[in-house]
């Protein structure tokens, strides 16, 4: 069990006789409680396929039904049953080519993170813009991983955008994302990127509407969609 | 429909999955009610939790797959598609 922010923390699971996934898709975790009742939560791979163990990075939402007993509760050696790897339409891998451009939003960004992972540990040389949107400084997931990474690879950029507080100086951006801001950050439609999009319903379908207005073909447009009832 | 519990054809994977033996997020449809083709990975995807998933066309919200559960069983109801490929 890993704490990446207050609120989210990365489970690191051993899966004996796991067939290898790819970066973007997802596992759906069930739990059963003594009297037999059952719930079940879809959860992002956030591991590259090539780490040795998965990992999936989980926000407690305090109304949840799962996420609060994985990250509250679950205790490092307690087993889980989950199902996956499921899905092949959102996923990237490196031989997709690009360039690639990921807009996340709040933990939207764990499948974003395999794709970057899967991209570092392959050395793959793929343009890659990653823009991503926090409430706050202290609930940017991943923070210092992404800062190491960009920092040793001149074709990899971070951009954060923080929608609620701020740290004193922050220099980077401060709003929602918009298609001001994608016009400012992202590709132009004619280097056809690949796009992928993932957080909350509102965000993605912002950032959908506004790439497609801005010129990106549709169907390089990939979208996943929290929804309003995760947990 | 409420539109915050619109999800993509990606989050009906696992439960689609029961039903199918492909992968269906890649798989191509075209829906009954306007024509429009595209993959299921990229359509619309209301949950209904415990009782059943709606896939609904992106471009006029005709359902392309109703899947009722049932206990052990799956209800799955397909004539909104006019085809669907595999994987």
């Amino acid at each position: 069990m890993v704490a990446e922010t207050p609120r989210t923390k990365s489970l690191v699971l051993e899966i004996p006789g796991w067939e290898g996934h790819k970066a973007g898709q997802h596992v759906d975790v069930r739990l059963t409680a003594p009297d037999g009742y059952q719930a079940q939560r879809s959860y992002s791979i956030a591991s590259a396929p090539e780490d040795e163990r998965l990992v999936l990075t989980v926000d407690r939402l305090d109304d949840g039904e799962v996420s609060p007993y994985l990250t509250e509760v679950l205790m490092a050696g307690d087993k889980l049953e989950l199902r996956g790897p499921i899905g092949g339409y959102f996923t990237w891998e490196a031989t997709d080519n690009g360039p690639l451009l990921l807009v996340g939003g709040g933990s939207g960004v764990v499948p974003l993170m395999a794709m970057i992972r899967h991209r570092a540990a392959v050395g793959s040389a793929v343009p890659a813009r990653l823009l991503y949107s926090s409430r706050s400084y202290e609930e940017i997931i991943y923070r210092k991983e992404l800062e190491a990474l960009a920092a040793q690879d001149g074709s990899l950029e971070v951009i954060h955008t923080l929608t609620r507080t701020r740290p004193e100086g922050w220099s980077g951006y401060s709003r929602r994302i918009d298609a001001e801001l994608l016009g400012e950050v992202a590709w132009f439609p004619d280097e056809s990127p690949l796009a992928f999009v993932c957080g909350p319903t509102p965000l993605v379908e912002a950032v959908g509407t506004a790439l497609v207005g801005l010129g990106h073909e549709p169907a390089r447009v990939k979208t996943e969609r929290f929804g309003a009832t995760g947990g | 429909m409420d539109d915050k519990l619109r999800l993509d054809g990606n989050a009906a994977a696992g439960t689609l999955g029961e039903v199918f033996s492909f992968e269906v997020t890649t798989a191509e449809y075209a829906c009954n009610g306007c024509g429009r083709a595209g993959r299921l990975g990229g359509a619309m995807v209301y949950e209904v939790r415990e009782l059943g998933t709606i896939v609904r066309c992106p471009s006029c919200d005709n359902a392309l797959i109703r899947l009722a559960h049932n206990r052990e069983r799956h209800m799955v109801d397909l004539r909104g598609m006019r085809y669907l490929t595999t994987g």
